[in-house]
């Protein structure tokens, strides 16, 4: 059986991390191909449903970035975004999904070798995890869809 | 809304995709996703020949929505966005698919998986461009002024020459007096101008000019709100000023470098920097018969890689006058390499060598010593050429250092919310695309304080960053991004969370009928969509960004 490869999702905000995903490339700093960026206008933007779409659609991982503190084009939408966070957190603890597959990060534009560490990583801890409980259900849902 | 028909167009970017990611595999994938009616490739999809396959597509397929694979929105989506305006296509029903930035450059030993990767990003595009709408943007009014930062020769050049178009310039300088950096400079190379007369030139020109109001020894203290109406609040010397401007350009240079503890600096009396150099010349003090300089303390080393790029001609200038002044002097420049560029500049260079000044270089791994005791004598260093260590006699030891971040620049950054690079300086929206602009519109940047610049390449950038500044102004209008929240009145419950959570303050409840529901001032309102993530009701709908638009994305990756 070819090795487990998880699907990340990364809600990145478009002036910070979007753009240090970009320098990742511009410095041609490699990472594994696991994760989709979608981009948000800023991280107090992202929605709590989004997240808990992307793990009931199948995510293995999803990490919820943004820019540092200070440097929100908005002011503090970092602060709204801890705070979406930190009620989310639970949500997935109560939804039976270990506490691992959800992250806050917060990479700034001038930080592409970040982003490529912290997918790494990512990459490696869910491969250790394994795949979501929830991915089997999606699967058989699937098949019910077909049946 | 009529069916979605989407054009799918995947850009090679010459090589940095196509050598990584299977480029026709990609446009066969995307001609089976849901309303995608034609797919095509281009070479560079940003080239004439790429734009105007955009513009045919549309006409010749009567796309209604269009999908660009290629580099990165942030550099390029204004270029598509507007292709599609030429052919009648509201600009908003252009979607973006970052393959090569996040795809092809940062995948490159797994050009497999990279291709599939590319077709799941592909087909979150299209899931996401299905849902696209047309938005339209009001206009807001420019007021036909500016704010200069900064009054060295730089920022005065950009005052001047946006007065001269007519418009009210506010120029605002820290120091008691306009000059900047270049009052403590003896004379500018490659012309051995005197740098004082320079700036004489220009503070006439500015104090006599009606439409500019200059503030010395202020410093902005806050800056609110956004192109074409930025209120700005002044501190200084005579009290607080405040007043509102259509651009702002940012022109507040850099800061010198002092190498305190290398070669003895600020421990022996006969070490100085160029600047104190200058200073000395200034006055016509003596420097000794023997002078060595020693360039590159400082910079292209591991702490701080970059160059300076002034500092090799300021050496080679001031070395050159200390030989005109007195022929007998000996002047040793020791150097690692020589940027000298352009002609003028090697021309200089060579002058300078008939003159007798003598060049010596030396590597990073072994760096001249300072010998002497309380006083520098000597100066050892290892001459490449000769392979060996050798002994210059030295009165003055000159150290060339690089210019460095403005100390300010971390507030200004923070106040007018654009950004600086790795070490500091500030950074412009793109390099090549959009230099001398912020990302941040209505901002523009010039001199030394984007990098290190001569006086000749200050100003060019001057003119430029004057012109982008006019360009709002002289239109009187913009029409600022169409992205913002909308209020869905029959769901809003009036509950206020936004009018609370808005950064900007541009949610109120208004009275409706027998209830109160969320207003939104669309030209306040910079579309963060902080709202519409809070909205218990999910009556605020963030456009371009609605909550369809994201779950459809979001699904389509795993479907
Ligand atoms: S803009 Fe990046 S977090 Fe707000």
């Amino acid at each position: 059986m070819a090795e487990f490869e998880p699907k990340i999702i990364v809600f990145a905000c478009n002036w910070c991390t979007y753009a240090a995903a970009d320098l990742a490339g511009t410095s041609r700093v490699q990472y594994p191909p696991n994760a989709y960026i979608v981009r948000m206008m800023c991280s107090g933007m992202i929605n709590p449903s989004y997240v808990l779409r992307a793990f009931e659609d199948g995510a293995d991982g999803v990490i919820v970035s943004g820019c540092h503190y200070t440097d929100c084009h908005y002011i503090d939408g970092p602060v709204k975004c801890d705070a979406m966070f930190a009620k989310l957190k639970r949500l997935v603890h109560i939804l039976g999904l270990e506490d691992e597959r959800l992250k806050r990060e917060m990479i700034s534009t001038s930080e592409g070798t970040v982003f490529a560490r912290v997918v790494r990583e990512f990459v490696s801890e869910l491969k250790r995890l394994g795949p979501s409980p929830f991915s089997s259900l999606r699967n058989s849902r699937k098949e019910k869809a077909v049946a | 809304m009529d069916e979605p028909r989407i054009g799918v167009f995947v850009c090679h970017c010459g090589i940095n995709i196509a050598a990584y990611v299977n480029v026709p595999e990609l446009v066969e994938y995307a001609k089976g996703l849901p309303n995608v009616v034609h797919a095509e490739r281009n070479l560079f999809t940003c080239s004439e020949e790429g734009i105007s396959a955009i513009k045919r597509g549309i006409k010749e397929y009567n796309l209604n929505r269009v999908l660009v694979a290629s580099c990165t929105p942030r550099t390029h989506e204004p270029l598509f966005r507007a292709a599609c305006e030429d052919a009648g296509l509201n600009k908003y029903l252009f979607e973006f698919v970052n393959i090569r930035d996040q795809c092809s450059w940062v995948h490159m030993r797994e050009p497999e998986r990279a291709t599939e990767k590319a077709k799941d990003l592909v087909r979150m595009g299209v899931a996401k461009a299905r849902l696209l709408e047309p938005l339209e943007e009001i206009e807001v009014k420019v007021a036909p002024s500016a704010l200069v930062i900064g009054g060295g020769v730089v920022g005065m050049e950009a005052a001047l020459n946006l007065a001269r178009q007519g418009f009210d310039i506010h120029l605002v300088e820290k120091e008691p007096e306009l000059g900047g950096t270049l009052r403590s400079v003896y004379k500018l190379f490659p012309t051995n101008q005197e740098a004082t007369k320079l700036i004489k030139l220009f503070v006439e020109q500015i104090e006599k000019h009606p439409k500019i109001k200059t503030y010395l020894s202020s410093k902005v203290k806050e800056v609110t709100g956004f192109i074409g109406n930025f209120d700005v609040n002044l501190d200084g010397k005579g009290g607080a000023s405040k007043f509102n401007v259509g651009t702002i350009v940012v022109a507040t240079g850099a800061d010198k470098l002092k190498p305190v503890g290398q070669y003895g600096y600020g421990k022996m009396s006969n070490v100085i920097t160029q600047l104190e150099l200058e200073e000395r010349m200034k006055k016509g003090e003596p420097l000794g018969q023997n002078v060595v300089m020693v360039n590159c303390v400082g910079a292209r080393i591991p702490e701080r890689t970059y160059c300076s790029r002034i500092c090799c001609m300021t050496a080679i200038k001031n070395a050159s006058l200390i030989k005109e002044s007195n022929p007998e002097a000996r002047v040793w420049i020791l150097h690692r390499d020589l940027m000298t560029y352009g002609v003028d500049f090697e021309k200089y260079q060579r002058r300078a060598m008939e003159m007798g000044v003598r060049f010596i270089r030396y590597s990073l791994e072994s760096p001249p010593e300072v010998v002497g005791d309380g006083k520098v004598e000597r100066i050892k260093v290892y001459h490449e050429l000769w392979g060996k260590d050798i002994e210059l006699p030295c009165d003055m030891l000159v150290l060339t250092t690089p210019l460095i971040a403005g100390e300010d620049n971390q507030d200004i950054s923070k106040m007018l919310k654009v950004s600086l690079d790795e070490f500091g300086f500030f950074l412009e929206a793109h390099l090549k695309l959009r230099p001398v602009e912020f990302a941040m519109d209505g901002i523009y940047i010039c001199g030394s304080a984007r990098w290190p610049t001569d006086v000749a390449e200050g100003i060019s950038q001057a003119f430029a960053a004057a012109s982008k500044a006019a360009g709002p102004l002289r239109l009187g209008y913009v029409k600022p991004e169409a992205i913002n929240a909308w209020i869905d009145e029959d769901k809003c419950s009036g509950c206020g969370i936004c009018e609370l959570l808005c950064p900007f303050q541009a949610i109120e409840l208004q009275p409706r009928d027998d209830r109160r529901v969320s207003h939104v001032s669309e030209v306040v309102c910079k579309g963060c969509g902080t709202c519409s993530a809070a909205c218990p009701s999910g009556a605020i709908i963030m456009h371009h960004f609605t909550n369809e638009q994201i779950l459809a994305q979001i699904e389509a990756l795993f479907s």
